[in-house]
């Protein structure tokens, strides 16, 4: 059953349409950089995309930053949300259901197909950018290593974490961060060697509250940080490894919209409405993400971690978010996955 | 309400034929069960294929199918009659576990359905509500891809797949996608993926739908060919004429309870009475005084021959009184007759 959903999903051109419109964006954009030359200041602008300009080895994670935010997990959503209701809206379920498929079955299927949706997009667009940005850019040094840890403090996953300033060698001198108690959870943080520690976040560093920075402000600015890069270059086999981290970690961060779209896709049999219900839970929780007063649900939300990836190319790789990350968007997929089998196990197919 | 079609009882001449009141219920009194047999049947003659026990289905307060029990023996061409949104649909998707029922028992092919649905459901070639298949893929795909969901073995897929398409008349058909298929040929595309798994009971709801009469014989003799070798069919339609010239038992359902379930010979049973087309239609009324029971719009008598003396008698009869007669046929109940005495009008009736 697994090799059916993946064969109804690869011989569909809306698939290879889809892919290939993500793959197309950061072409476009590369396209742009390298006529121009005009990197984004740093500071500002997708990350990594000042540093492409040295490297077009860089490409890839510039390339994931651009699909990210919006276009990898609407494209997520209309796949994962029409898996069952397409095939109920357009008759195929009754048939395959009494084929028979089992209906748990078919929905780890369709789960799978969804799964090996998200593998393939992610790794389409980082091939394509890869030979896109080498192309452009040429493949000169990486240095992608990102020499600040990330300023976050107030109320991490377990409430422990506050990732104190000081151990980051290129922060932001003013950056707020609660006290600096480099807490026990994290004492394991050198600080890294910062030859160039550019002058970064300051965008951001004055908005924030004096005391307490907000944690997606302050992971925004680590996102912004990023764009500045020094350090020493990294080899091709390290660079590899940190760009499969960052693609296996953002495959997983998409698996929740998935895993929200499915669900929503068993309950309604109209895959648009299960699309636009999972791309509106997603905006509703990056609207929380930002708000102060929703701090007690960020670290619960599907999109707080999604920005952890740019962890991968820091040194050494900072692993507190993208483990939160995992953990969340696992729990989103267990819990949601319980709910899309209840429901489908128990419901009349009468489309 | 239905759709009369041609009528095949050969007592043209549109004579209007009444019926006799024996043997069917009206909707409201309770239905007796035909065969009732203790659910799980002991090993008889004829086992049952289908059973269901005060089978009930509500959506809120409305009953769609309503404490019915169906019979379903082996080899039997059975029609499932009713008026459109008389749960035919709703009861067809319960007997193959797409649709939980409220209340009541099925059986099929001796298990229990829903519990035991995946024992039988290879052994049941289907057809719910119109075909459906994935628009981008060639038919050939669509099946090969139906046959790869099952539980089936690889080995001679493809040999399957050719099978069902040439038995419904697309074994012709090039790798063109299921979109550009006419009505017709997909409806003979879902027959061919319910004939995919070589089916020992084949449940087909309006299967002839979008056919063209030609597509219509065609797909009526093929189900009589399955039957032949052994298929049971349980077949729903809202057309009458499609039920009567296929099917050897008739249940026919209204406002979701089943009022009648008998052999189709049984119900068509003759009335007795002869029906009288003549061009002297008043000469006629004459000479029969007594014996003309009623006149059809048409022109046409209906006539009580008298004791033992039928039909040729009335001929000498109405010749010696200078009659002409074009037709005089022993008068049948038609199974129209029958489901539009004892069905209401159509749920799609505002």
């Amino acid at each position: 059953m697994m090799v059916v959903e993946l064969r109804k999903l690869f011989r569909r051109p809306r698939t290879w349409v889809t892919i290939g419109l993500l793959c197309l964006l950061p072409a476009i954009v590369a396209v742009f950089l390298a006529s121009t030359r005009i990197a984004p200041p740093p500071g500002q602008g997708a990350a990594f995309l000042s540093a492409v300009l040295e490297s077009g080895s860089l490409y890839p994670a510039a390339a994931l930053a651009l699909v990210l935010p919006i276009f990898l997990p609407v494209a997520v959503a209309v796949i994962a949300g029409d898996t069952v209701a397409g095939e109920s809206g357009a008759g195929t379920l009754r048939y395959l259901l009494v084929r028979p498929v089992g209906r748990t079955k078919l929905l780890l299927a369709k789960l799978v197909s969804v799964v090996a949706f998200v593998v393939a997009t992610v790794a389409a667009v980082a091939g394509s950018s890869y030979v896109v940005g080498v192309t452009l850019f040429g493949a000169g040094d990486p240095v992608a290593v990102v020499n600040a840890i990330p300023q976050i403090s107030g109320p991490g996953g377990g409430g422990s974490s506050s990732s104190a300033g000081g151990s980051g060698g290129g922060s932001a001198a003013s950056a707020p961060s609660a006290g600096g108690s480099a807490s026990a959870a994290d004492p394991a943080e050198p600080a890294p060697a910062a030859p160039g520690a550019p002058s970064i976040g300051t965008p951001g560093a004055d908005t924030g509250s004096p005391t307490q920075l907000d944690p997606t402000e302050a992971r925004e600015r680590a996102a912004d940080s990023v764009a500045s890069l020094s350090g020493d270059p990294l080899s091709p086999a390290d660079l590899a490894l940190r760009l499969l981290g960052a693609m296996a970690y953002i495959t997983i961060s998409m698996l929740g919209v998935g895993a929200i779209a499915l669900f929503l896709s068993t309950v309604t049999a109209s895959s648009l409405g299960a699309t636009l219900g999972a791309l509106a839970a997603l905006i509703t929780s990056q609207v929380l993400v930002t708000l102060d007063a929703a701090a007690s649900v960020t670290p619960y939300l599907p999109t707080r971690y999604w920005l952890a990836w740019i962890d991968f190319f820091r040194d050494p790789i900072f692993l507190r978010d993208i483990r939160a990350g995992l953990i969340v968007q696992a729990a989103y997929v267990v819990i949601l996955m319980l709910a899309a089998w209840a429901n489908f196990t128990t419901k009349d197919v009468a489309q | 309400m239905t759709n009369l079609g041609e009528r095949s009882d050969g007592n043209g001449g549109g004579a209007r034929r009444s019926t006799a009141g024996t043997g069917v219920r009206t909707p409201s009194e309770p239905v007796p069960a035909q065969r009732a047999r203790p659910l799980p049947g002991p090993p008889v003659a004829t086992p049952l294929v289908i059973e269901t026990r005060g089978l009930t289905k509500r959506y809120g307060t409305r009953a769609a199918v309503d404490d019915v029990d169906l019979h379903v023996a082996e080899g039997d061409r059975y029609g499932f009659l009713g008026p459109n949104g008389s749960g035919k649909t709703t009861m067809v998707r319960m007997l193959l576990g797409l649709v939980f029922a409220t209340r009541g028992e099925i059986r099929v092919l001796g298990h229990e359905v829903p519990r035991e649905v995946h024992q039988v459901l290879p052994r049941i070639g289907a057809m719910v509500e119109g075909p459906a298949a994935y628009g981008h893929l060639s038919g050939r795909a669509n099946l090969d891809l139906l046959d790869a969901s099952g539980p089936g073995p690889r080995a001679g897929r493809r040999r399957r797949v050719g099978e069902a398409m040439e038995r419904v008349g697309l074994g012709g058909v090039d790798r063109r996608p299921v979109r550009t298929y006419s009505l017709g040929m997909r409806q003979r595309l879902g027959l061919a993926g319910a004939l995919l798994s070589r089916p020992d009971l084949l449940i087909l709801d309006e299967p002839t739908n979008g056919l063209d009469p030609h597509g219509i014989r065609e797909i009526r003799e093929l189900l009589i060919e399955l039957n032949h070798e052994g298929t049971t069919v349980f077949l729903s339609s809202h057309l009458l004429a499609e039920i009567e010239a296929l099917c050897t038992r008739v249940g026919v359902v209204d406002r979701g309870r089943l009022v009648l379930e008998e052999p189709l010979d049984a119900v068509r049973r003759r009335t007795g009475r002869v029906v009288l087309t003549t061009p002297d239609a008043d000469r006629a009324a004459a000479a029969l005084g007594g014996a003309l029971v009623d006149r059809t719009p048409e022109g046409a008598l209906i006539v009580t021959p008298a004791d033992g003396d039928g039909a040729a008698g009335l001929a000498r009869h109405l010749v010696g009184a200078g009659v002409r007669i074009d037709a005089l046929e022993p008068e049948t109940v038609s199974l129209e007759d029958v489901v539009v005495r004892i069905t209401g009008p159509g749920s799609d009736r505002a």
